[in-house]
Order: structure tokens, then C-alpha cells, then sequence
């Protein structure tokens, strides 16, 4: 099967995804990869690497090793650093190479968890998916792992945030800006799975009334939670003023009714629809939703990642390969999507900026928009 | 100071040099990648060839960085992709859907380039990918493109050749067996042109000698010129197996005048130049003599200050620290993972006359916090951008490679950076973070 491309960017992979979901929880992520891959992912697609120490490393792998089958340096040299940080937790990752040679990472996992005495969690990625698939792994194990119930009394609905990242959210200030929403919608901010709260937060995840999915790298930890607790989930981000206060009521009757809402994906358009939003789904999903109640003009996505299929309105496409997506832009007036795309986007249809740093990394971090709780400035 | 996010140092990372083992001073581990982004990769160093085409096949987590790379440089135009999936690696397609991927990009190009370096992955190779049918095939299909076979193979980075010097030794393979011009000279294997105020420069030029660099070529006809030099110039070892295949294919003899921060050493490359081309050795002493006073000035300008060096900074950063050792500098600390043969005699010096120097690795894990443990800021003068990182500085010369500084110029130069850094602070974040010194980048 060939997936090639001209001339627009690609998508990081699962081992990021993985990196950037764990960045923040004090444990450490080692991915079994040659000297010098890590770089790609701390260059590109973390932007707290500057300024937030994480224990994110990669083991420096060689041919001679993966054609041996050296496992022992792996584990030794995990453990060796293990025993010099002292992680909460330790995670490893698969990469191209270990894939074809078939690394058993469950018995790496298991021997590195008896031998530094840190639990250890295998990680099953090989450089191959998306950086959702990597992230949605990490935030199910610690769904399963780390997230605990309480029981402890609320004066106010708590609402867990999961799936955050800064591969699609950027910046920190923008779940602050979920949560400071949340807020204002009466609700308690519960753990933010996971930018900007700690390992020990998620004690008492279990004890939240309901789980807003921001990514869809979160939706299979908000499964788990829904198994384990009981917690009902709601996706979407309460982008534009109007898809807001939509999103806050779909909040609202989960709590009262228990029901999971699918709200990003509650859309629908007629005949016409020239406007496209191309991206992650729920992030895409909430920007058309929101366009749409903003101009009362229809917003159809354009899913490039693989997704769930319930986060997939009837009208959306699903397209990855270059060739296909510019044929499909063409039909559009407007397009909202990473600027990386505009080689393939035509002369008539305009194209506005949102940029998604699992897809074009640092270029264009400084003017990726906020847009929740905020009207949306588009021009026709 | 930066955020932690839990971990610790529990040990020392340095080592006094007087303890240190050549050539590897520390224990090898996990590696961690500080954020100093100056140094080139394959992608800046391919985009050299003017004209050219960059196609990388891999998957997605290698491909990632090749492609942001080249998004930063705004030269996306000039690079393609296609990626492995699970089910690609085993099925015997390989070759196959190399060849046809290559055919549909070069179909969606809007005019053809002139020469197109298709880049295969570790993945490929451990497969046993057949590169030179790929190569075979892709020629017999589209005359007119030169195809380049390239490497992006960092698992096999001791498996024989090296990735960096393999890109350098593929980067002139398009070149063909034309007729030579005696008066005429190449510097290859190296990612910035020479200062014109450079002496081997002007000692070529004043010859009567053309002198051509691939980072001054402007057209694809240009690099193409190069093949007509009758000596190639090296002056990095990563550089040498480029001269010795244009050598023994071209018949251009190859000189190696390596990059020094010796004086003595610099006379000798510029002998045994002069010795080969049948050219005069200038009077070189009034130049010398400027270096030296050039360092002394900036020495005192220092004053004691301590002085951190960083092996990206330069080749031979040992050879550079001696130099500045001798000259005054209170250098204390060099950031350096192995050192390399040529640097061999430098840390024997040092190691005997300044045994205090502190050596540290800068891809150890435990370097991770190095930083961030830093109790000063701005307390070091730092040559290299992983040097001004760890201590934390402002001051520091923005260098990787020695960026074009050779010979007593180079010398003359770097005490003048060093002097300006001394008393100019720069946006560390922002400068050592900007990828490939010297190249366009959109950040």
C-alpha cells in the first residue's frame, strides 16, 4: 500500500504520542530506538522541552543489538537510569526496528518492573501509527493504573479533562482556557489527563461526574473510567461562543443522566456545504460544530487521522493520502486546516490558518488561535 | 529556572579530566537531547545541491523529523515522502513501492528536477532491499534525473560508514568523469563556504586557482562544474571517504587539511597545500602573530572568567580548548561524549597540564537536570550552543563546526566572537533552538 505525498506534512507518530501524554507525570518513557531519533520528537513536537525537565529518552539502539537480540542492554541501561532518577513509573516504547525483529516489550516491561522495583508498562507502538494511537495507549494505562476513587463530597459536578496534549492543544493556556470555561458553567475542575496536573491528581479521577474528552486520544481512558467508575463521557471543546454553551449543557445531562455524549460528532448539514474542517476529530469536530452555529452555514469535516468511528458525522469524509485531499479541498469555499496544507489547497477556495503541532511542529506554534468560549473570525 | 517534572541527580556526572578514559570518559545509557538545535542534518545537507529533490521512505516517526526540518526551512517544495506500514516491511513490495511512489510524486511535480536523492530507511536495509534495481529502474524510467542513492540509517550508524559521511561521499555521486582543469580547486564535504578573508582562500585564489564550494553553487550546472576541479579539498574526517571516492572515480586528488586550532598543525596543512598545487607559502608570521595578540586581548577582556567549550562547537573542540588554555583562558568545562583520534593529543595535554578541567556527557540522562541544578546564570562565557544551555549563559558564540572559521583567520575571528559574546547577551532560547546553523527557517 502506498501513502506518499508531495509535498504537504505528515503527522507525528506513536511514539510522540506516548512522550507527550506522560511529559508531565514524573515518570519516565524510554523509547527503544536508535541515538538521535529522540531528537525529532523534542525538536518538533514538545514544546515544553525548553522549559519542563521530563524523563523522555531513548535507548540508542544499534544493529548489532537488534540483530543479536540484545535485550539485556535495554533492560540494564533502563534500569541503571531508573535507579539514578528514581521515576514513579516507567514506560517503554517500540520503534521501527524492535517491530521487525519482534521485541517481546511485555516480558521488557515485566523483567525492568522486578528489577528496579518501578512499575513498568509496555507501550505498544512502532513508529508506524498515528500519535493518537500512542497517546490513547498511555492515557488507558493510566486510566487503569493510576485513577482512583475517593469518594469524597463535591459541592459542584466535577469534570475530568482527558486527552489533552500540546500535539493538539498547543499551549497550556489553552486548557486553562477549558477549564476556566468549566468553571464559569458551574462545574469543578476535576485532574486534566494530562497538561498541567500531577501523577497524585489522579487519585481521584474516579471521583468526577463527568469525563470531557478534548482529544480523541482520550476516549479509550474515559471508556476505562466509564468501566471502572461509572463516569459517563462527553466529547468536544466549547469552541465559538454559541457551541459553547451547547457543549456545557451536553455536560450538564450527562452528569444528571449518566448518558455518554457524542457532541462534536452531533452534526448534520443539507445539500450545501462548502466550508471544510480538516484535522483530529474532536478538535475538528468542534470547530465545525462551532462555525456552523456561528454562521449558520453547514461545516463538514475532513478526518486525516485514523479515528473512531463515533466520532464520524454522516457528512464527514475520511481521507489521508495527499492526491484524494486535494481533490476533495477543491469542492470547498472555505477550509479550515493546518497551513502545511495550502500547497494543495486551489486559488478559489480560502484557507484558514488553524495549526496543529502534530502536523507542521514548531512552525506556526505562536499563532495557533485559542478559540475557546471565543467567536471564530472567519471571512468568506 | 525550568519546571521539574519529578526525577533527580543522585551522582556526579562530570569527571575531572585527570580521571578521564580516552576515548570514552563516560559509561554509555539511555541518552537524553538537549534543546541545542544548530547542528546540520541529512535534510539541510541534501537541499545543498541546488535544484535538487529530496524523497524519504519511512516510517512515519522517522519521516517526521526529515519533514519538519524542511517545513522550518520553508523548502517543502523540495522534499517528498512516502511511509512504511505494518504490512508494507514483509510482503516482498519493497522495491516495488519505492519505485512506484517515486513515479507518482515525480507525476505531480510541476517541472522535473535535475536530480532527485531518494532516501531509504534503517527498515529497508535490515529487509535487504535491492537500492541499486530501485536506482536501475527509476533511471531507465526518467531520463534526464540523476537518482542518488541516501541513507537515513541511524541504527546502522556503526555498522560500517557512518550516516554523515555517507551523505557527504552520496552528495557528489551525480558528479561525472570530465575533463580536468589543472587550475582548479574544490572544497568538499563541508556545509558553510569559507570567509573570503580566509588565508587558504586567498593563498588558492592569489594562485590563479578557480576555487568552487558546494554552498556557493547557484545552479544545478554549477555543482555539476565541480566535477572539472582536479584536487577536492577535505577538511573534516566525516569528509574524507567523499574525497577518497572522488579520487579513485574522478582522479581528483584529494587533500586533507583538517580544520586545527594548533598553530604549528595550521602551517603544516598550509605546506603541504602549497607543497601540492607548486604555489609560494606566503609569509604567514604577521598573521600568526595577529592571532596570537587577538587571543591575548580577548584573554584580558575576560579576565578569569570561566570558559565552557562543547564538542558541536568544533572540530577537535580538545585542540580548541589547548588553544585557549595557552592563551590565558580560564577554560573549566567541556561538554563531550567521546572523543575523537584527532583530539587525541589535545586531551593528553590538557590531561597532564590542566588536570581540573571538568569533562560531562551531554546525552546522559542524568544531563537532563543538568540545567535546571544550575545555580548561576549568565556566570560562563560558552563556545557551542550545548554549552551555553548546561551553564545556563547568555554570553555564548553561536558556533557548530567552527562555521567557516580556518586557519589564523579563524583563530583572529573566534577571539572576536568570543569578545563580542563576552559583552553581548543573546535570546538563548531562541538562538540554540533554531535548527541547522545558517539555514533559512521560518521560526
Amino acid at each position: 500500500m502506498i501513502h506518499y505525498a508531495r509535498i504537504i506534512s505528515c503527522y507525528t507518530a506513536d511514539t510522540s504520542g506516548v512522550c507527550s501524554a506522560l511529559y508531565e507525570l514524573g515518570g519516565m518513557v524510554v523509547v527503544h530506538d536508535a541515538s538521535g531519533c529522540n531528537s525529532t520528537y523534542a525538536t518538533h513536537d514538545e514544546p515544553r522541552w525548553y522549559t519542563m525537565d521530563s524523563m523522555i529518552y531513548i535507548s540508542g539502539l544499534t544493529e548489532i543489538d537488534a540483530v543479536m537480540g540484545n535485550d539485556e542492554k535495554f533492560i540494564s541501561d533502563v534500569c541503571a537510569s531508573a535507579k539514578k532518577l528514581k521515576p514513579k513509573f516507567i514506560a517503554i516504547c517500540g520503534s521501527p526496528m524492535p517491530a521487525m525483529t519482534g521485541t517481546d516489550f511485555d516480558a521488557l516491561a515485566d523483567i525492568i518492573g522486578q528489577r528496579s522495583g518501578i512499575k513498568t508498562f509496555a507501550m505498544h507502538t512502532n513508529g508506524m501509527k498515528s500519535y493518537l494511537v500512542g497517546a490513547s495507549q498511555a492515557f488507558e494505562m493510566l486510566a487503569r493504573n493510576f485513577c482512583e476513587k475517593t469518594g469524597r463530597k463535591k459541592s459542584k459536578p466535577v469534570v475530568n479533562i482527558l486527552g489533552a496534549t500540546p500535539l493538539d492543544l498547543s499551549r497550556q493556556e489553552i486548557v486553562d482556557s477549558v477549564r476556566e470555561w468549566l468553571s464559569e458553567n458551574g462545574f469543578e475542575n476535576g485532574c486534566c489527563m494530562a497538561m498541567g496536573s500531577t501523577l497524585e491528581d489522579f487519585a481521584q479521577a474516579g471521583d468526577a461526574d463527568c469525563n470531557l474528552v478534548v482529544s480523541s486520544s482520550g476516549l479509550e481512558a474515559a471508556r476505562v473510567l466509564r468501566e471502572r467508575f461509572g463516569t459517563p463521557l462527553v466529547t468536544g471543546l466549547p469552541f465559538g461562543k454559541e457551541y459553547g454553551i451547547i457543549l456545557a449543557d451536553d455536560i450538564m445531562r450527562a452528569v444528571q443522566n449518566g448518558e455518554d455524549i457524542l457532541s462534536c460528532a452531533e452534526r448534520e448539514h443539507g445539500a450545501e456545504c462548502d466550508i471544510a474542517v480538516v484535522g483530529e476529530s474532536i478538535y475538528a469536530g468542534s470547530t465545525a460544530r462551532a462555525v456552523s452555529m456561528q454562521t449558520g452555514r453547514a461545516a463538514r469535516v475532513i478526518h486525516t487521522l485514523d479515528t473512531d468511528s463515533s466520532l464520524v458525522a454522516q457528512c464527514d469524509k475520511k481521507l489521508a493520502d495527499e492526491d484524494k485531499l486535494e481533490a476533495e479541498f477543491a469542492n470547498f469555499k472555505l477550509i479550515l486546516a493546518d497551513p502545511l496544507f495550502k500547497p494543495i489547497i486551489a486559488e478559489h477556495t480560502k484557507l484558514f490558518a488553524l495549526p496543529h503541532e502534530a502536523f507542521s511542529g514548531r512552525c506556526f506554534r505562536k499563532s495557533i488561535p485559542d478559540l475557546v468560549n471565543k467567536k471564530i473570525e472567519l471571512e468568506f | 529556572m525550568l519546571k521539574k517534572a519529578g526525577g533527580e541527580i543522585s551522582a556526579p556526572v562530570g569527571v575531572r579530566i585527570a580521571q578521564a578514559d580516552f576515548p570514552r570518559p563516560f559509561e554509555g545509557g539511555l541518552e537524553y537531547s538537549p534543546p541545542a538545535r544548530g547542528d546540520w542534518n541529512i535534510v539541510h545537507m541534501g537541499l545543498l545541491i541546488p535544484q535538487s529533490h529530496q524523497i524519504y521512505f519511512c516510517a512515519q516517526g522517522c519521516l517526521r523529523g526529515v519533514v519538519q526540518t524542511t517545513a522550518e526551512m520553508d523548502a517543502m517544495d523540495r522534499l517528498s515522502w512516502a511511509y512504511l506500514c505494518d504490512e508494507d516491511y514483509a510482503d516482498g513490495s519493497m522495491e516495488y513501492n519505492i519505485i512506484d511512489s517515486v513515479a507518482e510524486v515525480i507525476k505531480r511535480m510541476k517541472q522535473r528536477p535535475p536530480c532527485i536523492l531518494v532516501f531509504l530507511s534503517c527498515m529497508h536495509l535490515f529487509a535487504g532491499v535491492d537500492f541499486d534495481m530501485i536506482i536501475d529502474e527509476l533511471e531507465g524510467r526518467f531520463a534526464g534525473i540523476d537518482f542518488v542513492k541516501c541513507y537515513m540509517t541511524p541504527t546502522m550508524r556503526f555498522s560500517g560508514l557512518a550516516p554523515v559521511p555517507t551523505m557527504y561521499r552520496q552528495m557528489f555521486v551525480p558528479l561525472r568523469n570530465v575533463e580536468k582543469d589543472t587550475k582548479s580547486v574544490n572544497i568538499i564535504g563541508y556545509n558553510w563556504a569559507f570567509e573570503q578573508s580566509c588565508e587558504l582562500v586567498r593563498m588558492i585564489k592569489n594562485a590563479g586557482f578557480t576555487l568552487r564550494e558546494l554552498p556557493c553553487c547557484s545552479s544545478y550546472d554549477e555543482y555539476l562544474q565541480m566535477a572539472r576541479s582536479a584536487y577536492n579539498i577535505t577538511v573534516i574526517p566525516e569528509a574524507v571517504s567523499a574525497g577518497e571516492e572522488l579520487e579513485q572515480r574522478l582522479g581528483q586528488k584529494q587533500l586533507y587539511l583538517p580544520v586545527s586550532w594548533s598553530f604549528d598543525k595550521i602551517k603544516d596543512n598550509y605546506n603541504k597545500l602549497c607543497g601540492e598545487l607548486g604555489i609560494q607559502l606566503p609569509d604567514l608570521s604577521p598573521l600568526e602573530d595577529k592571532a596570537r595578540q587577538a587571543l591575548a586581548d580577548t584573554a584580558k577582556l575576560l579576565d578569569g572568567r570561566p570558559v565552557a567549550v562543547d564538542f558541536v562547537a568544533s572540530h577537535k573542540p580538545l585542540e580548541l580548548c589547548r588553544l585557549l588554555l595557552e592563551n590565558g583562558f580560564n577554560v573549566t568545562r567541556v561538554f563531550i561524549d567521546v572523543i575523537s583520534g584527532e583530539d587525541k593529543q589535545a586531551f593528553d595535554f590538557i590531561k597532564e597540564n590542566y588536570p581540573d578541567v571538568e569533562l560531562f556527557p551531554t546525552a546522559d540522562s542524568s544531563m537532563r537536570f543538568f540545567a535546571s541544578d544550575e545555580k548561576t546564570e549568565n556566570e560562563y562565557l560558552a563556545i557551542g550552543q550545548k554549552a551555553a544551555y548546561f551553564c545556563c549563559t547568555d554570553y555564548f558564540v553561536d558556533m557548530v563546526g567552527a562555521k567557516g572559521l580556518y586557519g589564523f583567520d579563524g583563530i583572529i575571528k573566534l577571539a572576536s566572537q568570543i569578545a563580542g559574546a563576552a559583552q553581548d547577551r543573546k535570546d538563548r532560547k531562541t538562538v540554540i533552538q533554531h535548527k541547522g546553523m545558517g539555514c533559512h527557517s521560518c521560526l
